[in-house]
């Protein structure tokens, strides 16, 4: 009996459209993509339907965390020595030049300003690990203002925006804004994120 | 002979030709370039951030200072709301600036302060809203209600500090 043939068909099968795909995505990514700065604080910030863009540079950053303790950080490398430095001048601290760029590298903080040196020369695995107690702001002792009016100097196009976790409770939110209208600033931006805009009859 | 042969062979045209000048497939096995492509896709897509943050932007008022008292009374009582943020996100409102006002409890759903505010923005032309707020309010609430004016479309709100008496009726409605 004559064997049938049944053509064998190959399972190979034609990589290139895939890879095509795989290989457009990965562009997409890697384009679009921008690493996130890890942050001392952890906030869950409450929703809106306001829609404006935070500018990309040139910001400040106040951030609330859920237990109410304030942190500050600035952007750029070089406005954070420049920031270090009248600090230093109106708090009579000396800085290390170590101590300096280990600042320079930091986002966002909240320590008091007697305890920055300290908090500077830990290594940066003791610094995650610190429960920063946050930067005072109230009325006995303001140092939030300080920063804000010499980060201003610093870099007078920083813009100003608060971050805040939906629990905190208003009198601290408020401590920071009147610090904030003491200091002339009265046009800032609170961080939040999208939300659809609800129908409305 | 033998040479003969072999030429007479190569003269022989494709057979001999086709031996020597095998094709060399242009093919290559793509499926470790596919593996180590959607590998680096996935993780630019985990670790790519692609809602970046929205913000709302606040102006408010100069400081004040110490004759500042004459501007607030500038709010006409007929055009003034005041919206009091209270614990467990409950919202008191009345209208006027009366000293006794008639208090009402409401909160942050769309048939709460919402409702209320798109009547009388509409019934009222140039509504003011002041917002003040309890201790037990949380920032949730203070975003939420800026909130609500950018969607009702309230052009005049302001935040202004909670009156001793107002306190004082919100907890005799607790």
């Amino acid at each position: 009996m004559p064997k049938v043939k049944i053509p064998r068909k190959s399972t190979l099968v034609d990589m290139t459209a895939m890879c095509d795909v795989a290989f457009l995505l990965l562009t997409f990514f890697m384009l679009t993509t921008k690493f996130k700065a890890d942050d001392a604080v952890v906030v869950d910030i409450p929703a809106s339907i306001s829609d404006i863009k935070i500018p990309e540079t040139d910001i400040m950053t106040i951030s609330i965390d859920k237990t109410g303790a304030v942190f500050f950080g600035v952007d750029g490398k070089f406005n954070r020595e420049k920031l270090l430095n009248s600090i230093a001048e109106r708090y009579k601290i000396q800085f290390t030049p170590e101590e300096i760029h280990e600042f320079s590298l930091i986002s966002s903080f909240g320590v008091p300003i007697a305890e920055l040196k300290n908090y500077l020369d830990m290594s940066q695995f003791e610094r995650t690990n610190l429960k920063q107690k946050g930067i005072p702001c109230d009325s006995v002792k303001n140092e939030l203002g300080d920063w804000v009016i010499l980060g201003r100097i610093a870099n007078p196009n920083y813009r100003i925006a608060i971050s805040a976790d939906k629990v905190v409770k208003y009198p601290v939110v408020k401590n920071v804004m009147n610090t904030l209208q003491e200091k002339n600033v009265n046009r800032f931006n609170l961080i939040t994120t999208l939300r659809a805009k609800p129908d409305i009859k | 002979m033998a040479e003969l042969d072999t030429s007479a062979k190569d003269n022989k045209p494709g057979k001999g030709g086709k031996k020597k000048r095998k094709k060399m497939s242009t093919r290559v096995d793509l499926t470790p370039m596919v593996d180590l492509g959607f590998l680096l896709v996935t993780f630019f897509m985990l670790t790519t951030t692609f809602s970046k943050p929205q913000t709302m932007e606040i102006n408010m008022p100069v400081k004040a200072d110490p004759n500042e008292k004459e501007q607030t009374q500038a709010v006409k009582a007929s055009k003034a709301m005041t919206v009091i943020l209270g614990a467990h996100n409950k919202i008191y409102w009345y209208e006027g600036l009366e000293e006794n006002p008639q208090m009402n409890v409401t909160n942050f759903s769309p048939k709460g302060i919402r409702t209320v505010l798109y009547y009388k923005n509409k019934t009222i032309n140039d509504l003011v809203v002041l917002i003040k707020s309890t201790n037990d309010a949380t920032y949730d609430n203070l975003v939420s209600i800026f909130d609500e004016m950018n969607i009702i479309g309230v052009k005049r709100f302001a935040l202004v500090n909670l009156d001793p008496k107002e306190s004082e009726l919100i907890k005799n409605l607790q």
